[in-house]
């Protein structure tokens, strides 16, 4: 996929015009995790993974990770904090109370 | 075949046979027997598509809109209040170019609740950038489905067929269905140019700024302008394939009528008797049917009305603080004509009241007499 183009799109002809507003690239480049103000952190000690947390979150930035736990394959969520918004839903949702929300301070 | 469907029925038949693959509904009296039967139809796999269950109209119409935008063809259905929770994914269906089809029933808005005829629901919605198309009969019913999707599909453009609720919704007819093959020919795969793929990601309807954003919008209208022609050239190509003729308005013993009345959906059917009655009295009346409102069929209006003495334009709706409103579209459409006649309207049948053959007899009589109109509003039938 082609990367964020500054280069602004002005159309002359119609046929050329998409006949609706599309982007020619993938939305990968806008990190949204800019934007947050409360940081969800992910407590792996109370974590069952029931992946409540990734079902829930709206920007699909939690992923699913495979790690080893005491010899054992398995797979826990791990929040992208590169487009994590801070919204909130994950730590509002969580069955176990696993995930804490603190202030962003930078 | 021929089978004896209600017009409720006859939609979820047009949606079977066009092939819908992805239906989102909600039940609300009158539509609910539309998707009652389309989810029957889809449990025993007569009709292959996924029905999704959602918790309100604007849940349907959003997911219909991400269905359609992957590439494949999309059916609802909805009345009034569920039409009007629709309302702004209406707008996005027709900004993001997405041709979804739906039936909607004309159902009278609460309060007070109704639940019987009147078409402010759908023309509510007149600016939303969705085709509109009202039918008369359970028969134009089935047949507009199948329609809608080759106009829509064609152009990017969601279309709306409205049919009237009970005088249509429930009410059982003699319908023709079409075989399966002939209308697979009529109508092939939805292919769609800019898809929803995971595979090649793109953003669909981001931020866009002025300089881009006020051609898009010309860019509707413009497809809007292409389906005059489009539903003309549909209808005759339907009728060269099933025999049956349609286009975007209707005419009736019109070519020597000195005065004319105009009309919509099942009131323009029951004034084809009243022209009938009318015309044995020795009265030269004709009547024209809108049948396509979006687009407005102007140019075609203007062709018809410009050349008689008379025009009455009965309307089941009323733009509060105006008048009717396909009376305000036809007054609109005529203002720059050289002879324009008088143009008298009527509003009738408003919360399903009836409006019989006699009552339109009442209100040509009434109206004839008239050198010119009094007043924007002639009301007929109103008690107080």
């Amino acid at each position: 996929m082609a990367k964020k183009s500054d280069k602004k799109i002005i159309y002359k002809k119609e046929k050329e015009m998409p006949p609706s507003a599309i982007s020619f690239y993938s939305m990968d480049y806008n990190k949204t995790g800019s934007w947050r103000n409360f940081r969800p952190v992910i407590d792996y000690e109370k974590c069952t993974l029931c992946m409540v947390c990734w079902k829930f979150c709206p920007e699909a930035a939690i992923k699913l990770e495979k790690t080893k736990k005491k010899g054992k394959e398995e797979v826990k969520p791990v929040i992208d904090y590169e487009y994590c918004k801070g919204c909130g839903i994950c730590w509002e949702e969580c069955p176990t109370r696993a995930i804490d929300i603190e202030e962003e301070t930078n | 075949m021929r089978k004896v469907l209600t017009g409720n029925h006859a939609l979820s038949y047009g949606a079977k046979l066009s092939r819908a693959q992805v239906i989102s509904a909600y039940p609300i009296t009158p539509q609910t027997e539309v998707v009652e039967l389309l989810s029957q139809m889809c449990a025993s796999g007569e009709l292959k598509a996924k029905f999704i269950k959602v918790e309100s109209e604007h849940s349907a119409m959003a997911s219909l809109i991400g269905a359609s935008a992957v590439g494949v063809r999309t059916f609802t259905a909805t009345s009034s209040q569920g039409l009007a929770l629709m309302h702004e994914m209406l707008h996005w269906a027709a900004g993001a170019r997405t041709p979804v089809v739906m039936g909607n029933i004309n159902r009278a808005f609460a309060p007070p609740w109704s639940v019987w005829t009147e078409q402010n629901d759908s023309l509510s919605q007149r600016d939303t950038g969705w085709m509109q198309l009202y039918a008369q009969n359970n028969q134009e019913v089935l047949d507009s489905v199948i329609q809608a999707y080759k106009v829509a599909e064609s152009l990017d453009l969601p279309a709306m067929v409205v049919l009237a609720a009970f005088v249509l919704s429930h009410t059982s007819e003699t319908v023709d269905i079409p075989a399966q093959e002939k209308v697979d020919e009529f109508l092939p795969t939805y292919k769609r140019e800019y898809k929803l793929d995971p595979d090649e990601p793109h953003a669909f309807g981001g931020l866009t700024k002025p300089d881009n954003y006020f051609e898009l919008r010309y860019k509707i209208q413009k497809a809007m302008e292409k389906a005059l022609n489009k539903w003309e050239e549909v209808g005759e190509e339907f009728e060269a394939f099933f025999g049956r003729k349609y286009g975007l308005v209707e005419t009736y013993k019109v070519s020597d009528a000195k005065n004319l009345i105009v009309s919509s959906a099942t009131i323009a059917s029951t004034a084809r008797n009243a022209v009938d009655s009318l015309r044995e009295k020795g009265k030269k009346v004709g009547l024209l049917r809108i049948r396509v409102f979006r687009p407005f069929p102007a140019e075609m209006i203007r062709r018809i009305l410009s050349s008689v003495d008379k025009v009455i334009v009965i309307d089941r709706n009323i733009g509060f603080g105006s008048s009717g409103i396909f009376c305000q579209e036809v007054k609109a459409a005529m203002y720059n004509e050289k002879n324009t006649p008088p143009i008298f309207g009527v509003i009738a049948g408003l919360g399903g009241r009836d409006v019989t053959s006699k009552n339109i007899i009442e209100i040509y009589e009434d109206v004839i007499k008239m050198e010119e109109p009094e007043s924007d509003i002639i009301w007929k039938d109103l008690k107080i």
